[in-house]
């Protein structure tokens, strides 16, 4: 029996390495050849003159010119501090979150690192002096990471903080006659993505508790409840989100006693939770419907009621499972806020739409624009990682 | 029994309903009755001791029907319904503030409330939504440019003030379409027209095209800019509105204004006037009022600046305008120095058209004082 | 029989809560109709539908079935609903196609179109419509060149500022005794079907697959056969023609049309590209490797065996979409085309009946969606999988 001898050959090199996969993923057929050759002309086409005209005859100045308009439209600009002061404090509660929670905020704390650099970088390279505030939030997000790792009872603490953050900031924005330091600024006066970060917000934690309740009264056995709760979301989900939004502002204040005039924030904020409730239920239903029979019967079994049953056994189970859908209808509701450029108020695409009306950028219209687009697309984008990396580590769908 | 307990309780349940639903529809306001300590304050006889600042507030008697005056006093601020987007007549511009000849009225009602041209909370209305936002009571006033017709007057619920601005629909369009301004309307047969909606522009537009027999298509949009915009890329080959907007905007928005050319077709009237919510008859008297005080006031030579040096004129009109003798404040639950007020801290009506429409060159033509020929007449204030 | 024994009946308490409900309810509707009334009252505005009747003054930039400024407030609506459903049935037809062509290029072996694919469909999906149909019609229609210096596209098809020009077909004298051949050649394509059913039952092994180009060819001759008998052909092109300000002829899709058009198309088109590959994604791996070790290639994989299968689990979701994209059409507005939500807002406008128009609006959008899923709901059932 002779060895056999074995010498050291290395693969081809068409098999393995760059060429090969070149070679495999765009030229393997000739159809594939084809269309490669197709994609490459075609981005040549349009990608060459859309990168001149973004390096040489887009005026960029427009942006610079109303990058506060874009943030916080109309808000008075001596009270700028406030909103600063919701951003710190935002940073400050992701920061908690990742120190408590560790893997499940990570995701959204990483995106919050991420674009505070990006931020300073860019106000570096383009001379804004909003860098300083940047620094001091990526700061603070930092030492509350670290606080939020040794903070005894952390997750409690930091429930309480999350819930107590949104009722704070709408105070700190809306201001109040009873707090000299925070003069009450009218609602007509926020604009931009303040105003869009506002009424997702709202938007969304204020459906969630009514789409639960539409979803328990759609899967329940009375008849009336039942119908009612169909009724509810079938008409609300076959109408377009306009048409609520038109409803609540110019027919709302005929349903109101007659004292009773909200401002058009409100009434935007009432016909978004209208809609988004039916939106909610459906997805909670699903979560509910993954339930099996077998958490009923054991929490039957062990003599809960059937409230005690929904709320201690079911619905955290739902909900957790819909948390994916949940982050879907955050992500769409975001969009569909663009919609109240229609009836009135100036949040991003309706600002967009006045800065060129400006004399002095007349004609800008690609540059507004694609600015706008990055806003939705970054935002989104951010969002959607960092709820994915929290599904991952709740483990959501899996277990 | 066990079977007609569930029957029992439903009649017992129905007949509840039909009581409650049973109860008449309030339909008349309840009036508020405010009963305030009068304070009268003697006007200074002594007409050689110049009121350099208005006197203090004399708590006026309560007023039958003024529940929506009462309110906007209890407020201590006027809620103003204007444009926003409008250079020249109501704009605000990105640190937010607000300028214009329908925001200087509602800086003047203020002035006249409150003695302080800054109480003012502005809201942006669009065109779309300005009625009902007035009608719903969400802003006291309107000062929005718009038109007084009958079916607004008789069908929308609303009361309109007096005339502010008298204006006409006129048509615009670019040289190399129309090169003539005193073309008719046949020129532009066949045209595409971009207009706005929900004004009265789409309507005179369809009326004024029928009865000339010229074809054309209109290109709606529901913002006044976006309207300009597509104009100015080529959409349209003519724009209709206002004249003045036409003349304001288009310096403003159109990327180069020599090029176009405004008919002088009138294609309409269009009296601009402020206008306040049906059923309250006071506080539309006091939005009457203070505007016919300022055209008087310019009638009378009276400006901002001279104002004080009046307090001591003889002339009795002069003396019952600025509230020196005379009781007419208090007649409508103000003080009997509104006027003056409106006028210090504002300005009479030729100030406040010169100081926001001087710059787009737009004559005063028909909004000149009668006695100069033009429509602006103030009915005689005694 | 005791009194306790009923608070402790659950049917008794079941009962009891529908009714308290049905009371909660009927109270807090006459409460708001309470309010309305009031507010009506003292704003001195009428209800009724009596406005429907009266003259609309104003004008409509496109329609599809004929209007004139004198004509009603009702037929305005009725001129909105129709752009509405023009809109919408147009999309629908071609946002399938775009979107099918996304998901299965999507899941391309190529990478770069891959790579494209996923592109568009992160870019559409995550910014809002009303801004991409705004970049649409300010930033892309618009900005075309005026009608005299068109850009020409094979066909000819126009690109203007006012309008897309497109070559259509259009009828000549000979077009009516025509169409009788076009009835005949539709009706015989169920009569071939028939044909062809009873001959394969009748025969004992499978007729060739070749009978089945019967379905095309037999149609086309009789088209055929009915042209040439004409003296004159039925059809000729309908070609845009430059004269004077604007073209004459063709079909012209307005700017406002074209732009809402591609902006639907393209922002639905994504989401349905992320359904189909989903869809195509999980059908389990098991059926791709059998049908390869058949021998299938894989665009025969794909065709015969995939696709089938996905379409059961695509059906839903491709249905909300669709209602989605006749939803989203009452966007228009945003842009100047005169659909049934801007015809609807103007009315109010002008009259200031609000709740009738609002009425008006939600049912036919209502309509609108619970037809369409009607269908689509007839078609799922027709392809769902019969289980033992």
């Amino acid at each position: 029996m002779t060895a056999i001898e074995t010498s050291e050959v290395r693969p081809p090199v068409l098999a393995v390495g760059p060429l090969a996969w070149v070679r495999k993923n765009l030229f393997s057929s000739w159809y594939n050849v084809a269309l490669t050759l197709l994609a490459i002309w075609l981005s040549y086409v349009l990608l060459k003159p859309a990168y001149q005209w973004a390096t040489t005859e887009a005026r960029w100045g427009v942006i610079e010119a109303n990058l506060t308009l874009f943030m916080i439209g109309t808000y008075p600009r001596d009270q700028i501090g406030r909103v600063w002061l919701s951003i710190f404090l935002l940073a400050a509660l992701i920061g908690l979150s990742w120190g408590v929670w560790k893997n499940a905020a990570r995701g959204f704390a990483f995106i919050a690192l991420g674009a505070g650099a990006a931020f300073i970088l860019i106000a570096l390279y383009f001379g804004w002096d909003v860098w300083d505030e940047w620094l001091i939030s990526e700061a603070i997000l930092l030492i509350s990471y670290f606080i939020g790792r040794f903070l005894p009872r952390g997750a409690l603490m930091a429930t309480i903080a999350w819930l107590l953050y949104f009722p704070l900031v709408f105070l700190l924005i809306a201001g109040t006659r009873y707090i000299a330091t925070l003069p009450p600024v009218p609602s007509n006066l926020w604009g931009g993505l303040l105003l869009t970060l506002l009424l997702t917000v709202v938007g969304n934690f204020g459906a969630l508790p009514l789409g639960i309740l539409l979803a328990l009264g759609r899967r329940s056995k009375l008849p009336v409840i039942r119908y009612f709760s169909i009724g509810y979301i079938e008409l609300i989900r076959g109408v377009p989100l306009i048409t609520i939004l038109f409803m609540a502002s110019i027919v709302l204040a005929l349903f109101l006693p007659i004292d009773v005039r909200p401002d058009l924030v409100i009434r935007a904020m009432i016909g978004f939770i209208i809609f988004e409730a039916a939106y909610q239920a459906e997805n909670v239903r699903g979560g509910l419907q993954a339930i099996d029979r077998g958490q009923y019967e054991a929490a039957n079994a062990l003599g809960l009621s059937g409230t005690q049953t929904m709320v201690l056994i079911i619905l955290p189970q739902a909900l957790r499972a819909v948390i994916p859908a949940l982050f879907n209808s955050f992500i769409s509701l975001f969009k569909d806020t663009s919609l109240v450029a229609i009836i009135g108020l100036f949040e991003v695409v309706r600002i967009s739409r006045s800065i060129l009306a400006q004399s002095e950028w007349l004609g800008t219209h690609r540059e507004v624009f694609l600015f706008a687009f990055m806003i939705y697309w970054l935002f989104n984008l951010a969002f959607t990682y960092g709820s994915r990396r929290m599904e991952e580590a709740l483990g959501v769908g899996k277990r | 029994m066990r079977k007609l307990f569930p029957l029992f309780s439903l009649v017992v349940v129905a007949s509840i309903m039909l009581a409650a639903c049973g109860t008449p529809v309030a339909a008349t306001p309840v009036t508020v009755e405010v009963t305030r300590i009068v304070t009268s304050e003697a006007p200074a006889a002594a007409a050689d001791t110049p009121v350099v600042e208005a006197q203090p507030t004399a708590a006026p008697p309560p007023v039958a029907g003024g529940e929506r005056l009462q309110t906007i006093l209890d407020r201590g601020q006027l809620v103003c319904g204007v444009h926003g987007t409008f250079q020249g007549f109501g704009f605000v511009d990105s640190a937010g503030a607000w300028t214009g000849f329908d925001v200087d009225f509602c800086r003047a009602w203020a002035a006249a409330l409150f003695n302080d041209a800054d109480a003012v909370e502005f809201r942006g209305l669009s065109a779309q939504d300005r009625f009902t936002a007035l009608a719903s009571g969400e802003v006291d006033v309107l000062s929005r440019n718009s038109t007084w017709t009958y079916t607004r007057d008789a069908e929308l619920g609303l009361t309109f003030g007096p005339v502010t601005f008298y204006d006409g629909q006129a048509i615009m369009a670019k040289k190399d379409v129309v090169s003539d301004s005193a073309a008719g309307l046949d020129a532009l047969e066949g045209a595409n027209v971009c207009v706005q909606s929900g004004t009265t522009t789409e309507l005179n537009l369809a009326d004024q095209f029928r009865a000339a027999g010229v074809n054309y298509t209109p290109v709606v949009f529901e913002d006044q800019n976006a309207a300009f915009q597509a104009y100015d890329e080529g959409r349209c080959d003519a724009i209709t509105s206002d004249r003045s907007q036409l003349a304001t905007q288009g310096q403003a928005v159109l990327q180069n204004f020599a090029d176009h050319v405004i008919l002088d077709v009138v294609m309409s009237k269009e009296p601009l006037a402020p206008a306040v919510a049906q059923g309250d008859d006071k506080w539309a008297d006091v939005v009457h009022w203070v505007v016919y005080g300022m055209i008087q006031a310019e009638e009378l030579g009276i400006t901002s600046e001279n104002v004080d040096t009046f307090l001591t004129s003889e002339d009795p009109v002069v003396r019952r305008l600025l509230g020196v003798e005379g009781e007419l404040g208090s007649k409508l639950g103000l003080s009997n120095d509104f006027v003056y007020r409106a006028i210090k801290l504002v300005g009479n009506y030729g100030e406040v058209y010169d100081r926001n429409l001087a710059t787009f060159n737009l004559a005063r033509g028909q909004n000149e004082l009668w006695t100069n020929g033009g429509l602006m007449y103030a009915p005689p204030m005694r | 029989m005791n009194i306790q024994s009923f608070w402790r009946d659950i049917r008794f308490l079941k009962i009891l809560a529908q009714v308290i409900f049905i009371l909660l309810l009927v109270l807090a509707a006459g409460y708001l109709y309470r309010n309305v009334s009031t507010n009506l009252a003292r704003q001195g505005l009428a209800v009724g539908y009596g406005f429907l009747k009266n003259p609309a003054s104003f004008g409509i930039g496109e329609s599809f079935i004929s209007y004139e400024p004198s004509d009603t407030y009702g037929r305005a609506l009725l001129v909105g609903l129709v752009n509405t459903l023009v809109v919408s049935a147009l999309g629908i037809v071609f946002t399938t196609i775009v979107g099918v062509l996304a998901g299965v290029a999507r899941l391309s072996s190529n990478w770069l179109i891959s790579r494209f694919a996923a592109a568009y469909v992160g870019l559409i999906r995550n910014t809002p419509l009303l801004l991409q149909l705004m970049f649409w019609y300010f930033a892309v229609i618009i900005q075309l060149p005026s009608v005299r210096d068109a850009i020409q596209l094979p066909g000819p098809i126009y690109l203007t500022q006012r309008g897309i020009y497109l070559t259509w077909a259009e009828a000549t004298s000979t077009f009516s005794a025509w169409r009788v051949f076009l009835i005949i050649a539709l009706i015989s394509i169920p009569i071939i079907w028939y044909i062809l059913r009873t001959a394969q039952r009748r025969a004992s092994v499978p007729l060739s697959p070749w009978w089945t180009l019967a379905y095309i060819f037999v149609p086309a001759f009789i088209i055929w056969l009915g042209a040439i008998l004409q003296p004159e052909p039925p059809l000729r092109p309908f070609v845009p023609e430059l004269s004077g300000l604007n073209f004459k002829g063709g079909v012209r899709l307005t700017p406002e049309f074209a732009a809402l058009l591609f902006g639907l198309v393209t922002y639905t088109g994504a989401f349905i590209a992320e359904i189909v590959r989903a869809g195509i994604q999980a059908v389990a791996k098991g059926q791709v490797e059998a049908a390869r070790s058949l021998g299938l290639t894989s665009s025969q994989t794909l065709r015969l065996v995939v696709f089938p299968q996905a379409l059961r689990i695509m059906i839903p979701p491709v249905t909300s979409q669709y209602l989605n994209l006749a939803k989203n059409s009452s966007l228009a507005i945003g842009i100047g085309y005169p659909d049934l939500f801007s015809i609807a807002g103007t009315t109010h406008n002008q009259t200031g009946a609000a709740i009738e128009i609002i009425t008006i609006m939600m049912l036919s959008y209502l309509s609108i969606s619970l037809f369409t899923s009607l269908l689509m709901n007839i078609y799922n059932k027709r392809i769902q999988l019969v289980e033992r």
